[in-house]
């Protein structure tokens, strides 16, 4: 029995519009420095859709995350020795084409250019050589491109989607698409650290959050290949490996990151979640259908007083364990079951969850007519018994979110759509009919934790979304220095200046 | 004092001293600055061609050096059969050569494509130059001072130990060809260099994670359990 605490962020794709918000702020508070140009540590993808890197989730090609080998759980990547014997060339690292030139335009043109019968262009400059370049990609180029046959066509999670539910995404019509922020997983069992050969890379145990320490970093640059995610970048400028850091400076002063605090769609969630560290080895080798289960499992339930004594024997704070009773991804995740880890089958155990989208209204066009693809009657009831109707297949969500088992996918899609019909019923009928009740119980869910989820999904204040713990720094602080003198002090920046070596 | 007393008594002290007080000084108050600053990302088709064969030629042939100076009665006793003497010195002119050509490549691949010119610093080139002029050093009395493996034992191993037991015996290097005392020469240049240039990262081999556990989890500070509400 080892309990730990872990901040984990909750996604509620289902808010998302894709406004890159958060990847916005992200990159102007970490990533706006030379050498890390084409990192974005946040990042939103339009799904189907190939990503950013592109096609990062084809672990043939990259190599991420782990895999069975006999019974016990191997990074994909290399065993120990092969990892030393390819310090020198990498093959399964992505290269700058996989994610993209950074660029900038020549903005000063517009200005000095002489005078003349035309306007002047800011070209386009690389932001590496400086010289000009044709741009031929972006970060998220493929935004709002569902349909299309080089970025839709490729997504790796597509592959196994049977051919005639890809053909009508194909159609016009019937395209389809939802949007995919993305940080650092902040994984149990992080692939990155495994990988790296100097062991600069470590996962606080205190909060969970996975840290490079630069100054034990020598680029022998494994961990980018081994994150299934691809969310270690490697920056060209000074030699080190650089990756999401959950905004801790900003958690620890008890504000959210930068990416949650300013989403648009408030879709982001956080909060405390208890784990036995002990389990987490079980818990990621266990066959693909089972991978959600056994991740929600190894999530304890910070109200069994069993856990709760096991917590404060294993060094966790008292006011942590209360802040994990409080936590909305607890409820997400565990009470209500509607969060899903991205790619469980990479079996790092992700600790950022995701809430499925549900799909736009089911419609076709017949006659050059738009129409219901449903009994015109029960709409909303015939959606819920047929979720193969909707327009995302569930196939592919499975893909995505559980390893391509349905059934957890097809829970969360039946209980939110469930919680929709009641909350519609009760606000426009102001009485609810048996069927409808009905409806709750076949979800699986009751009149009491439909309210409740709506509440949360739909009406949640700044403090009800991040539920964050104090950190308690000046105590640590305490044992070194004296916290008075340091008063006023930001305790942020650098010591010496974080310059490339010779 | 002659150039023989310089070059081959003082300087190695003055080299060796550098390398250990500057990598000592780098590794503790300059950790950031140790890197072996990778270019794959930039650059990878010719990396391929060039970082492996440079890299596995460079290692392995080093590993023959050092084994000449440490163990080099089993290296007399090896090359006592002619045809393991042929073995060994082809051997090792293929593993020159290979290495040769991969450092070939990536001079080439440095000085030409422009994102690696954006990477390279001054200290780069000097390296550069500094480690062709070894190899080619070397390459070359492969060829024209047969047979190294043989001689080497008798005139190398014995100098190295005078300088590293602290009693310099600069002399027996003094009647050697120029090109093998260049070669010489060049390694304490080379160790000289080291700690100021990327080389050091030839001191951080990741030896460590063949036994290290697969996770690492670092504690900010360990609560202690006398008072559990602070």
């Amino acid at each position: 029995m080892n309990i730990r605490a872990q901040m984990s962020m909750l996604f509620h794709l289902d808010k998302c519009i894709g406004c890159h918000t958060c990847s916005v702020a992200c990159k102007n508070l970490w990533t706006d420095r030379k050498g890390a140009e084409y990192m974005w540590w946040n990042n939103v993808e339009t799904r189907p859709g190939t990503g950013y890197p592109t096609q990062w989730e084809n672990q043939e090609h990259y190599r991420g995350g782990w895999e069975k080998k006999n019974g016990a759980l191997d990074l994909r990547l290399h065993s120990r020795a092969k990892g030393l014997a390819k310090l020198y060339y990498n093959p399964a690292l992505p290269s700058l084409e996989d994610y993209y030139e950074p660029f900038t335009f020549r903005y000063q043109d517009l200005f000095n250019a002489p005078a003349g019968d035309d306007q002047p262009t800011a070209i386009p400059i690389s932001l590496i050589t400086g010289e000009p370049l044709e741009i031929k990609t972006g970060p998220n180029w493929d935004d709002d491109l569902s349909g299309s046959n080089i970025y839709a066509r490729n997504d790796p999670s597509m592959e196994d989607v049977p051919p005639e539910i890809r053909a009508q995404l194909d159609e016009l019509e019937r395209v389809v698409f939802n949007y995919l922020p993305r940080i650092c997983n902040h994984c149990l069992n992080p692939a990155c650290v495994a990988a790296c050969p100097s062991g600069a890379i470590y996962k606080r145990a205190e909060d969970g959050i996975v840290l490079v320490n630069e100054n034990k970093c020598r680029a022998w640059r494994m961990c980018i290949a081994a994150c299934p995610y691809k969310k270690v970048f490697y920056n060209w400028a000074t030699g080190k490996s650089e990756k999401c850091i959950l905004c801790f400076p900003r958690l620890e002063t008890g504000q959210a990151p930068a990416c949650a605090h300013s989403c648009v769609g408030r879709i982001r969630y956080m909060g405390v979640l208890l784990y036995d560290a002990d389990k987490i080895p079980e818990a990621a080798l266990v066959p693909d259908s089972e991978l959600v289960a056994a991740q929600r499992a190894a999530i304890l339930d910070p109200f069994d007083p069993q856990v709760v004594s096991d917590a404060r024997a294993s060094g966790v704070r008292e006011d942590w364990i209360e802040f994990a009773q409080k936590s909305p991804v607890y409820k997400f995740l565990k009470q209500w079951g509607l969060a899903l880890p991205l790619h469980p089958e990479f079996r790092t155990m992700a600790m950022m969850y995701y809430i499925p989208p549900l799909s736009p209204v089911v419609s076709l066009i017949e006659d050059g007519l738009v129409r219901l693809d449903l009994a015109p009657e029960q709409h909303d009831f015939e959606l819920f018994q047929r979720l193969d109707a909707a327009r995302l297949p569930v196939q592919y969500l499975a893909n995505l979110f559980a390893a391509g088992n349905e059934q957890p996918v097809r829970y969360s899609l039946r209980k939110m759509l469930a919680v929709r019909l009641y909350m519609r019923r009760k606000s426009l009928q102001q009485e609810i009919d048996q069927a409808t009740l009905a409806l709750l119980t076949d979800a699986g869910t009751n009149p009491a934790e439909a309210e409740e989820i709506y509440k949360l999904t739909t009406l949640p204040s700044l403090s009800e979304r991040f539920v964050l713990p104090p950190y308690h720094r000046e105590m640590t602080i305490e044992a070194y220095r004296d916290p008075l003198t340091q008063k006023g002090a930001t305790g942020l920046g650098y010591l010496q200046p974080p310059a490339r070596g010779e | 004092m002659n150039f023989n007393t310089l070059l081959f008594m003082i300087f190695p002290y003055v080299s060796i001293a550098i390398f250990i007080i500057v990598t000592i000084y780098r590794s503790i108050f300059r950790p950031f600055t140790v890197s072996s600053l990778s270019s794959q990302l930039l650059e990878r088709r010719w990396l391929y061609w060039g970082s492996i064969s440079f890299h596995w030629g460079v290692a392995l042939i080093l590993t023959g050096h050092l084994l000449a100076l440490l163990v080099p009665q089993s290296l007399v006793i090896w090359n006592a059969a002619p045809l393991r003497l042929y073995l060994l010195e082809l051997t090792a002119l293929a593993l020159g050569i290979w290495c040769l050509a991969g450092l070939v490549v990536l001079t080439w691949r440095r000085l030409s494509n422009k994102r690696i010119r954006v990477v390279t610093t001054p200290m780069d080139l000097v390296i550069m130059v500094l480690l062709l002029a070894s190899v080619i050093t070397g390459v070359t009395i492969a060829i024209v001072y047969r047979f190294g493996s043989y001689w080497f034992t008798s005139v190398f191993s014995p100098y190295l130990w005078s300088i590293l037991t602290l009693q310099p015996q600069p002399a027996i290097i003094a009647p050697l060809p120029w090109v093998i005392q260049l070669h010489m020469l060049n390694f304490f240049v080379l160790l000289a260099v080291l700690p100021f240039s990327r080389l050091i990262h030839i001191l951080t081999y990741p030896l460590g994670y063949l036994l290290r556990p697969w996770q690492i989890v670092v504690w900010y500070r360990r609560v202690t359990r006398l008072d559990p509400r602070v």
